[in-house]
């Protein structure tokens, strides 16, 4: 059982963020950590990994300047190794070209299952995983809140709107999976130690075979014109309960004549 | 390029099609002269009915997907269009969890860019799409610059739905296209979860609680007043990644957006993730211990004091009317 699980590396979201000006694309100069988010794809690897007793969980990222932070992070949860594509040709790249990217990468991997987040949390299109599946010509069963290898088959409890579905795809497929899927495991000292010698492969655009035309902000076709500041919204009346908080509410709703 | 013709996502749900869908249709017929939905399902024919009365013209049938998850066949079906020069100018999408898989299979197999998170479109020679950006603290303004058609995925709730009183449409058939494997995610079982009430994102008052309740037990508090108040219940990701509440009820960056009449949150900060979900609401309350909380910057009543206090006796208040 082969997983190969993209993680993507972002500035920390608790911190500050900025727009670089000229491009108006999100500033990812500084460190760069792993997105919360895959941290549950990485778990769920490593889980199905260890109940189809064997097999190597390989993480794929695109990233600037070389980046490994991130990686690291995920090596130390158990992951394998890594493909990292990291090219100065990517920067201002749009999910598609990301997708394109990330696709060639997981190509060299040979794997029988994908696994991404639902979203990133910096970007969040929430486009990329299903992008990647079109590109390699494989199903898709996105929003997964269970995850589950049957025989030849994944199986999954995928969100709706009223509940969930259970919905199953013959492998290879690509899944992506929401927060709570499983609790990501914290790295052990000893984990964090081994992932300083597991291999990291950094490849560039030409490495992967593709055109430096197809991606980065030659290949985005889109572009962020300006930037608004919003309306902001004023606040009201702030008072503290001294015992009257609900009937102030209750006086403010009938006010509105919602009761 | 000018924007002629529209395609809009018409998505089916057990009640006909979702609002978002007729949100979009609205928008469209202010965006282009012409104005067609893309729908699938066994419900065509009556759902039809309702197209036409938001604004399609015609209606595309992709038709019975069988068990079949709907990304791979409706964007199947689409590019079969677009590459016999029979597609739309611009292709709007609600942001839902099978829109998503349309946009990103349909971005890919036609190697179109597709712009996600759309809070409003601005029509002219080339359409505008707006952006919350950091919370929405930000609007970011963009375009495509190649060759069309543009995939425009929008959030729900972005615009209101109004009919136009148009006739029936006429309605085509739209067929997929060789799949392969792309197709071969099977629905096997449907879970419906029990809700009484108003949806999250239909409903007039919307009662939220955060981290601030304390325990899961005390969500409950929340459903008595949603209850009393004719509303929904949500929360704030804090409490659904802990697992007190389903995914469903998230409001915020990555739940839903809602727009009631009056909000009430309980025990929630205010994060920017979570206000860019609800700062649309016409009236918002806030019940927060801490009266630096950044939610009381938005609020038009806020009470400084404890969930644990106010929640109870504003039930008991509510109980007697
Ligand atoms: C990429 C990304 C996307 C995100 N998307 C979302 C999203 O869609 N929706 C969302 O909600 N969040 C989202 N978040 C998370 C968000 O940043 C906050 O962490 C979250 O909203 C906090 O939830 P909370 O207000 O319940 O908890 P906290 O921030 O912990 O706030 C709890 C509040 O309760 C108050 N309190 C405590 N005890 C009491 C009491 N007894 N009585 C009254 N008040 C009390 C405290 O003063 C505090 O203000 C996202 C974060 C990221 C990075
Ligand atoms: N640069 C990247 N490197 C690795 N994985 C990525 C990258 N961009 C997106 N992904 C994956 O695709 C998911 C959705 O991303 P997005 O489309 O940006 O919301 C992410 O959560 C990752 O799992």
């Amino acid at each position: 059982m082969n997983i190969v699980v993209c993680v993507k590396q972002i500035p920390d979201p608790a911190a500050p963020q900025s727009l670089e000006a000229g491009t108006n694309t999100l500033d990812r100069s500084g460190k760069l950590i792993l997105d919360d988010s895959d941290a549950y794809g990485v778990e769920m690897a490593l889980q199905l990994a260890e109940q189809a007793g064997g097999g190597e969980v390989t993480l794929v990222s695109m990233a600037p300047n070389g980046e490994t932070a991130g990686l690291r992070t995920a090596l130390a949860m158990g992951a394998a190794k890594a493909i990292l594509v990291s090219d100065d040709a990517l920067k201002g790249s749009d999910a598609l070209s990301t997708a394109k990217v990330l696709a060639a990468a997981i190509k060299r991997a040979n794997a029988d299952l994908v696994i991404a987040a639902t979203e990133s949390s910096d970007g969040y299109t929430g486009t990329t995983p299903v992008q990647i599946a079109e590109i390699l010509g494989l199903p898709s069963i996105t929003f997964a809140k269970s995850v589950a290898i049957e025989g030849t088959s994944v199986k999954v409890d995928r969100q709706t709107e009223a509940g969930y579905d259970e919905v199953t795809a013959p492998l290879p497929a690509l899944v992506t999976v929401t927060a709570g899927v499983v609790e990501p495991r914290y790295p052990s000292f000893k984990g964090i130690m081994a992932a300083k010698s597991k291999p990291v492969e950094t490849l560039s655009v030409a490495d992967l075979g593709l055109d430096a035309s197809q991606v980065g902000a030659l290949g985005g076709r889109q572009s962020i014109t300006s930037v608004d500041e919003a309306e902001a919204r004023n606040a009201g009346e702030v008072v503290v309960d001294e015992g009257d908080g609900a009937q102030r509410i209750v006086t403010f709703l009938e006010n509105l004549k919602v009761i | 390029m000018a924007i002629s013709k529209i395609w809009v996502i018409a998505e089916p749900s057990d009640t006909g099609i979702t609002t978002t869908s007729l949100e979009l249709l609205t928008k469209a017929r202010e965006l282009a002269g012409t104005v067609e939905a893309v729908t699938w399902g066994l419900n065509t024919a009556a759902n039809a009915a309702v197209l036409g009365e938001y604004g399609a013209t015609t209606v595309h049938d992709v038709g019975d997907l069988g068990s079949a998850l709907p990304g791979a066949p409706v964007a199947g079906a689409i590019a079969g269009a677009i590459a016999a020069g029979s597609g739309p100018d611009a292709i709007l999408i609600p942001t839902s969890y099978d829109g998503r898989d349309i946009a990103g299979r349909l971005s890919a197999r036609c190697d179109l860019p597709v712009l996600t998170n759309i809070t409003d479109l601005v029509g002219g020679d080339t359409l505008v799409t707006r952006h919350p950006l950091f919370g929405g603290t930000q609007i970011a303004n963009a375009e495509f610059t190649g060759q069309g058609p543009g995939i425009f995925v929008v959030r729900a709730k972005s615009f209101a739905a109004e009919p136009s009183g148009g006739a029936a449409p006429a309605v085509s058939p739209l067929s997929g296209g060789d799949l392969g494997a792309t197709n071969a995610s099977m629905i096997k079982n449907r879970h419906v979860e029990e809700r009484s009430g108003p949806k999250l994102d239909e409903a007039e008052v919307v009662v939220s609680g955060g981290r601030g309740l304390g325990d899961k037990e005390n969500y409950a508090l929340i459903e008595q007043l949603s209850k009393l108040l004719h509303g929904a219940s949500g929360a704030s990701r804090a409490i659904v990644d802990a697992g007190w509440v389903p995914y469903s009820h998230q409001v915020g960056q990555t739940g839903k957006t809602v727009k009631p009449t009056v909000y009430l949150a309980c025990g929630i900060s205010g994060a920017t993730q979570h206000m860019v979900g609800m700062k649309g609401a016409k009236n918002i309350i806030a019940v927060n211990k801490d009266q630096d909380a950044p939610i009381f910057s938005v609020c038009d009543l806020g009470i400084v004091g404890d969930v644990h206090k106010v929640l109870p006796a504003l039930i008991e208040e509510l109980s007697k009317r």
